[in-house]
């Protein structure tokens, strides 16, 4: 079987348990929704401020809602040994690395087009740059989130104290991506600077850690 | 007569070794070589130096010597500790060795005879939310076997219904032990490891997966079993490894005398006072041993 097709199959096969269980979506959506009421409660801005903070609002809000996502990603592979059952296979581990990457991108952006709405009437946003810009904002930021995350979170499956362990690295290594991501979404809401750079940025952050990632991730995952 | 009763058909004795030399002849084909498996973990060490061959005959060969199986049997025995389950997942190339080498169906790397392998874990390996022929489906997949016919094929061999909808984490222990070994032979492999394949599973349900797997040894399937219950597959067992203490202690022919009919089977047990007699008659296998005393 191609690399691809593996792909294809255990991204429906995660897509299903994760549509039974629902674990990480409900986890996510609950602990995004505190973000954001807790945060309009505490600042109250102006339409104005809003625009300058919300980059940085909802980056932070998403970011700290995927780790949930992203520690539930290996968690179903190890109940029950699972993953030693396509370790035995011949499928190769790259197929692997690639559906879970695609099926936490899908879970965190249904995250954004949930909670995006709600950002826009409790900050009162509204763009003035080409609101078109942020959905290209979107895709290569939640794609940098989790690539990485998904890499980092199969490093620390066989450490004892995971929950901890995934951000500790994961948050150190995005910061240019959250940098980029912030400064892009700024620059859109605000009009006063081209996101241009920070979105260029962000596309070789992703090429990069998205091609070290799929050249490491066999190695990880046949760790000891 | 053995001091425990019984009959043992292709037993040479306690204590009785194979010759390995004879059996790597021009006639056989290797199926595992293991040279010196040494394996810490931290400061324990589980194995410590195991080395052995293991080849089986030719089809054809087979044929000629009058020996319905082309296959071969080994169980690894040995208590709890003992390296049974390190060993295997180093075969299976979960584990690298410390030290030594493995070779499976003439490969080193494990990955190449990867689909020709079938693994059983101690842990059933299954999604606790799919039901049975979901499971199958995937981990089918994995192999490049798409069809459905398969998965029902392996699901019904090991005695279940690939209809049941419900997930298998809502399955009692014995059914996923059984869902477990269907997985493991769901795309036909050449060389199957087991790991406890018996644990939890009830007498009869016992009985019925190891006919399944002298029926594969049959069809020219070199099957690794460790198991705590050796009895069940006495009928079907060619060859016994015990290891203790990681080093393999001995390896014998067929099951050691004294692992034969273990106390809960024994005919006087409560348990099997009235059908056991009848069963060892139905399945081929030894009498028990107060029938062979009787005798």
């Amino acid at each position: 079987m191609t690399v691809m097709a593996v792909a294809r199959r255990t991204l429906a096969k995660d897509l299903r348990l994760e549509w039974r269980a629902k674990d990480a979506v409900n986890s996510m959506l609950f602990f995004a929704l505190l973000v954001v009421v807790i945060f309009s409660f505490s600042f109250d801005p102006t339409a104005e401020e809003s625009r300058r903070i919300a980059g940085g609002l909802v980056w932070v809000a998403f970011l700290f809602a995927a780790v949930v996502a992203l520690n539930q990603t290996w968690a179903r592979e190890l109940r029950n040994q699972v993953l030693d059952a396509y370790r035995v296979s011949p499928a190769p581990a790259v197929s692997l690395f690639l559906a879970k990457a695609v099926g936490n991108f899908i879970l965190v952006s249904v995250l954004e087009a949930l909670m995006t709405p709600l950002f826009i009437v409790f900050y009162n946003l509204r763009s003035v740059g080409p609101a078109y810009q942020l959905l290209v904002i979107a895709v290569l930021g939640t794609w940098a989130l989790v690539v990485n995350g998904t890499f980092f979170a199969a490093i620390s499956i066989r450490t004892r104290s995971r929950e901890i362990m995934l951000p500790l690295i994961l948050f150190p290594i995005s910061i240019p991506a959250l940098l980029a991501m912030v400064d892009a979404t700024t620059s859109v809401l605000t009009g006063e600077a081209s996101p241009r750079f920070w979105m260029q940025l962000l596309a070789v952050y992703d090429v990069v850690f998205t091609t070290v990632c799929l050249a490491l991730f066999d190695t990880v995952i046949n760790a000891e | 007569m053995p001091a425990a009763g019984g009959c043992a058909p292709t037993d040479a004795g306690p204590g009785s070794s194979v010759d390995t030399s004879q059996q790597t002849m021009a006639n056989t084909r290797p199926v595992v070589s293991l040279q010196g498996i040494v394996r810490h973990f931290g400061r324990f060490a589980a194995l410590r130096g195991v080395t052995a061959e293991f080849t089986a005959p030719t089809r054809a060969t087979a044929a000629r010597a009058g020996d319905p199986a082309p296959g071969r049997l080994y169980l690894i025995l040995g208590e709890n500790g003992a390296g049974k389950s390190t060993l295997l997942r180093i075969m299976a190339g979960l584990l690298k060795p410390t030290r030594g080498s493995v070779t499976m169906l003439g490969a080193t790397d494990l990955r190449e005879v990867a689909a020709r392998v079938g693994y059983m874990g101690h842990a059933p390996l299954l999604y606790d939310e799919l039901s049975a022929m979901e499971n199958l489906r995937y981990f089918a997949g994995l192999y490049g076997i798409v069809d459905d016919a398969r998965c029902q094929a392996a699901i019904r061999l090991v005695g279940l219904d690939p209809e049941l909808k419900r997930g298998v984490g809502q399955y009692s222990q014995g059914m996923r032990q059984r869902i477990s070994l269907a997985r493991a032979i769901v795309h036909d492999p050449e060389l199957l490891l087991l790991d406890e394949p018996f644990s939890n599973v009830d007498v009869q349900s016992a009985r019925e997966m190891a006919r399944l797997l002298g029926n594969m040894r049959n069809d020219g399937k070199t099957i690794f079993v460790v198991t705590h219950q050796p009895a069940v597959l006495e009928a079907v067992a060619d060859e016994s490894l015990l290891l203790s203490a990681g080093l393999l202690a001995a390896r014998e022919r067929g099951l050691p005398e004294y692992m034969k009919f273990p106390f809960s089977q024994r005919a006087d047990h409560p348990d099997h006072m009235d059908n056991d007699n009848k069963d060892k008659g139905d399945d081929g296998a030894c009498p028990s041993p107060v029938e062979g005393g009787e005798r």
